[in-house]
This record gives structure tokens, sequence and C-alpha cells, in this order.
């Protein structure tokens, strides 16, 4: 048992009563940094001078009666695609080793707001591109469950954080499953939301049009209360939405009596047998409660990821375009003009992965081939958009597995990118379809933790919220830890 | 259709990159193999369905057109890899 095993709000009494001090939380998260990720190897850079002086500060507020933020004191640690302040934020790629960022992202502007303190940065697949966490251009991170597999990708180093308890809680991006499948792999809960829900302003874009941040937390209530902290319409992200944010934790009522799930058959089709005994048996759990399933059938499901693939590239070519070594980030030793400037950076920069997606998103984009690349995956996005919509007409929330299979050995899968892709084909249709979705651990499989997938309906996180929440409390995996 | 090394090369300048022969051979059969899967989105009928370019109903997002705070010429050239008299120097475009 350690304090991270304990929700917010017992954190929280305990803070208020003084039996615990913010110093001792971020001491925590230190010690198990130091225990841990060597080992691990979820962090890139480390904020500990800073959220020492931070802890030292919000200790004075205990005991008074000023306000104190919704996630007072809680250590967090940020993937490092999100812009921080004078602490260096790098997309684990070589090309932004040395960038020190001159503004906070709105989150990370929201989590101060809320009084979090900020740990470090955590390590992920090279701008994002990735399932395995495996294309960080420092190092790999490794899942706590079994040192020998992946963490999942891209959001890797921020599921592993949590699962290892170097962290309380942690941002991650997700574009077509960068959070939700690697908190499937660590056995954790990660929350995509609604695109447009959380502002990606100070998010270093790779698919402006899929990239979302959310949540990734122990059990279901801390994430509630995470994206109550981060949602909101920001004028800086012309794409974040203008909505009312409703409170998510009181949604959290325990009751899902008539509720209506539907489950696809392509998200049982095809997947390891432990991982759909695993979701069976959840849907019996909530059968229990008094919802009732119906198997339906998304049929644009098997045109997912080559679709993604091709909208996904062609925006990140675009996207990263800016990397080349004029304003910030690393210029290449080089003593010719202009041009060569441009392709030594770049190709000195960028990780195999990076350069092979903005090979694909360029040839998908070039003259002669749009319409039958990228225009084509355009239209069939309407169609698996149209699947989901179809279905929620119906349904209240769609639940499968989040991933086909549990995580894989480090080094199995990088020789062959395609069926690195297609360990995504259960995340990247909710992706294209812009709803939110969440992975819950639902059971395990020899030992690695196995993700049930909610998803729901459009800025209807509430109801996922309430399933996953409901479900948490009549189960217990997500009270097992990893024996690091 | 397949692509040979003579399109990755044409791609690779595209995209500024500069390729080794080593990459230039392994990004042919890979990008190969993934266009050849791409290839199944052809089994679709699309003739008469809109593209999704957004999820969400958006277009010309305006603001107000007021005068705020913006970034110190020190924060602007923090991470500048070299810079002159408040410009980001490069080598010279025109010999």
């Amino acid at each position: 048992m350690t304090l991270f095993d304990l929700r917010l709000q017992e954190l929280h009494n305990q803070l208020n009563k003084k039996e615990l001090s913010v110093t001792d939380l971020v001491g925590e998260a230190f010690a198990k940094i130091k225990e841990h990720d060597e080992r691990v190897g979820a962090y890139l850079t480390l904020n500990e001078e800073g959220a020492r002086a931070e802890a030292a500060r919000l200790d004075n507020k205990l005991g008074s009666d000023e306000a104190k933020g919704l996630l007072f004191g809680l250590p967090v640690g940020i993937k490092d695609n999100m812009v921080t302040e004078g602490l260096r934020t790098t997309c684990a790629s070589q090309f932004l080793s040395n960038y020190n960022p001159i503004y906070d992202a709105t989150v990370v502007t929201k989590l101060k707001q809320a009084e979090a303190v900020t740990i470090g940065k955590l390590n992920m697949d090279e701008f994002a591109m990735g399932g395995s966490n495996e294309n960080s251009s420092f190092h790999p991170v490794r899942n706590p469950w079994d040192l020998s597999r992946v963490p999942g990708g891209s959001s890797g180093g921020s599921a592993a954080a949590v699962a290892a308890g170097e962290a309380y809680f942690t941002l991650g991006s997700d574009t077509g499953g960068s959070i939700r499948q690697p908190a499937s792999y660590c056995g954790v809960v990660g929350l995509k939301p609604t695109y447009g829900l959380v502002s990606r302003y100070g998010l270093v874009a790779f698919a402006s049009s899929l990239d979302q941040i959310g949540p990734i937390t122990k059990n279901v209530e801390d994430a509630a209360y995470v994206l109550q902290a981060i949602a909101g319409h920001d004028a800086k992200d012309s794409t974040s939405t203008n909505v009312d944010i409703p409170d998510y934790v009181s949604a959290l009522s325990g009751d899902i009596s008539g509720l209506k799930i539907a489950v696809p058959k392509e998200y049982l089709d095809g997947v390891d047998p432990q991982v759909k005994a695993s979701i069976l048996e959840a849907l019996r759990v909530l059968e229990g409660l008094g919802a009732e399933w119906e198997e339906v059938s998304l049929p644009h499901t098997e045109y997912a990821v080559a679709a993604y693939y091709l909208l996904a590239s062609s925006e990140a070519s675009s996207n990263l375009s800016r990397f080349d070594g004029v304003r910030y980030g690393v210029r290449a030793e080089q003593g010719g003009n202009l041009l060569d400037l441009y392709l030594d950076s770049r190709s000195q920069g960028f990780g195999p992965e990076v350069k092979r997606r903005i090979m694909l998103g360029t040839y998908a984009l070039s003259s002669g081939y749009y319409d039958a690349y990228y225009l084509k995956a355009q239209k069939v996005r309407t169609l698996i958009k149209q699947d989901f919509d179809q279905t929620f007409e119906k349904y209240d929330v769609i639940i499968g597995p989040t991933a086909p299979t549990t995580a894989f050995q480090l080094g199995s899968q990088v020789d062959d990118p395609l069926t690195m892709y297609l360990n995504d084909i259960l995340t990247i249709p909710v992706s294209l379809a812009g709803v939110p979705a969440l992975s819950v651990p639902c059971g395990f499989a020899e030992g690695m933790p196995v993700g049930l997938q909610i998803i729901g309906k459009a800025f209807d996180e509430s109801t996922i919220l309430r399933v996953a929440h409901a479900y948490e409390a009549h189960t217990d995996h997500h009270k097992q830890r990893p024996s690091l | 259709m397949s692509i040979q090394t003579t399109d990755v090369e044409h791609v690779a300048r595209l995209a500024r990159l500069k390729l080794s022969d080593e990459e230039r051979e392994m990004f042919t059969g890979q990008l190969n193999a993934i266009l050849q899967y791409a290839e199944k989105l052809n089994e679709l009928d699309t003739e008469n369905v809109e593209p999704t370019t957004h999820v969400l109903p958006l277009s010309n997002v305006m603001r107000e057109d007021q005068v705020h705070e913006s970034l110190t010429q020190e924060q602007v050239f923090r991470n500048a890899p070299d810079e002159e008299d408040g410009q980001f120097k490069v080598p010279a475009i025109l010999e």
C-alpha cells in the first residue's frame, strides 16, 4: 500500500487534517522514480527542484481557509509533447532535445490553476507516432507488469508512470489510441475525451483533426476530477468547443439500470481468446447491474486502420514541416546552403517511424495521388463516423476490448510497421469518429492487464465515466499493482 | 500501383528529407506494403459520400481584432540556433 493507492478524496481528507503534507506526496513520487525508473524508463525530464518548492508553497496553505484547487497537491507527470514553460519539452525526438518552451500549454496552465504539482515530463513514441514506445529517440519504456514487454504507446511513459506509482496521475494524448491502448496494457484508467473538449493549445501537433489530451489515472473517479480540471473552451484553440462542462464527479451515481450497450461483433472477432473472455465477463457484471447488451455491427471497422494511416500521416507531414532548424530545435552542423540546412537538420533530427509517416503523408498528398488516397480516406472516415452515429441512435454506449491482445514483447514487431499499426484497430475507429472513450482494467491474461473500452456519444463523457465507475465498484482489477 | 525507389527519392525531396541508400530501400518496401494495404479502401463505393475533414461543424472561427501582449524578442529568440540583430540567421540563399 502506498499513498498513491488512495483516492483523490482520501488524499485531500488527509491533507486537510494535516495527517499528510504535499511534501510527503511529492517525496513519494520521487522516491518511486528513484526506485523504479531506471528499469521502467517513464520519465525524460524531472522537475524535482520546482516540484519540491511548489510542494512547500502549497503546504503553507494547509490548515488555512484559503481556497484550494481541485487537484491540490497531487503529483502529476505530463507527456513530453505538451509544452511547459522553462521545462524541457522534447516529444522524445532528437530534433527537440534542446527545446525550452517559452509558454505553457493550456492544459498545463489549468493543472497549475488546479494546484497539481508537475513532477516531470514523460517518455513517448517520437512525436506520438507509435504504439509501443519503442520509437522514443532516448530510450524505450518498459511495462511495469513485465519489464520484457512494451507499455503500449504513444503515451507509454504516462501509463507506465501511473502503474509504477511514479506519479499520482498523468496526462497523455490520443490520436489513434495513444491514451487508451497504453492504459489497457499497463492496467490503468485512460480517457480520450471528445475531439474539441480539451484545448490542444501547446500540444505539439501530430494530426490536428484527431489529437486530444486526456487523463491517465488509477481509478475512474480520479479521471473524472482530472477531466473536470482540464476540459473547456479555449480561445487559443479554434477547434475547442464552447459547450457547457457538466459536473463529471456527480455523474458517478453507480446506477446503470436500463443502460443500453452495443457490442460490435467486429470488436470481438479475431481478438485474443483470453481478452474476449475478459470482455464477456465484464458484460455479465454490467448485466448484473441492470444494463442490457446486444451484438451490433459497425461494418466499416475493417477500413479504419487504412483510412487512419493515410489521414494521420498526411496531417503529420504538413504539421512537421515546421521543424526546419531555423527558429528552434537542433540545427545540423553543416556548411551548405539553406536547402542543405533543412535536409540535414530534418534527416538527423527525426527517427525512422517519423520519417516513414512523413514520407507516407507527403506521397498521399502529392500531385496525382491526392484523390486516390487522401480524399478517399476522408470519405471512408464519413462512413466510419456514420457507423457510430447510427449505433448511438439506439444505444447509450458501445463496449468492446481496448486492444486485440495484451502487451507484447519489446522488439517483436519493430520490423513490421503494418502489424504494429493493426494493434490500434479497436481504438482508431473511435478517433476517426471523434467520440469519447475510456479504457478501464477488466482482468488479466497470463498476468498481463486487459482493458475494457467504453465508447460514448460526442460530449457525453458523463455516461462513459458513470458506466466505468459502476463496473469498477463491483470488481477489483483496478486495485491490482505490479510488483517491481 | 507500386512505388519505385525513384518515387521514394522524389517524395523525400518534397518532404525535405535526405535518405541513405539503406533507408531508401527500406522505405520503398514498407511504403509499398502500407499502400497495398490501403488499396482495401477501394472495395468501398464512395461515389456519393462527402469527405470528413473534421468531426466538428466548424468554419472560420473569428475573434475580436484586439491588441494583446505578445512575446518579447528575448523569448522569441530563446531557442534560436543562430540569430543576429533580432533576426533568425540562416546560410545565404543567393550566392
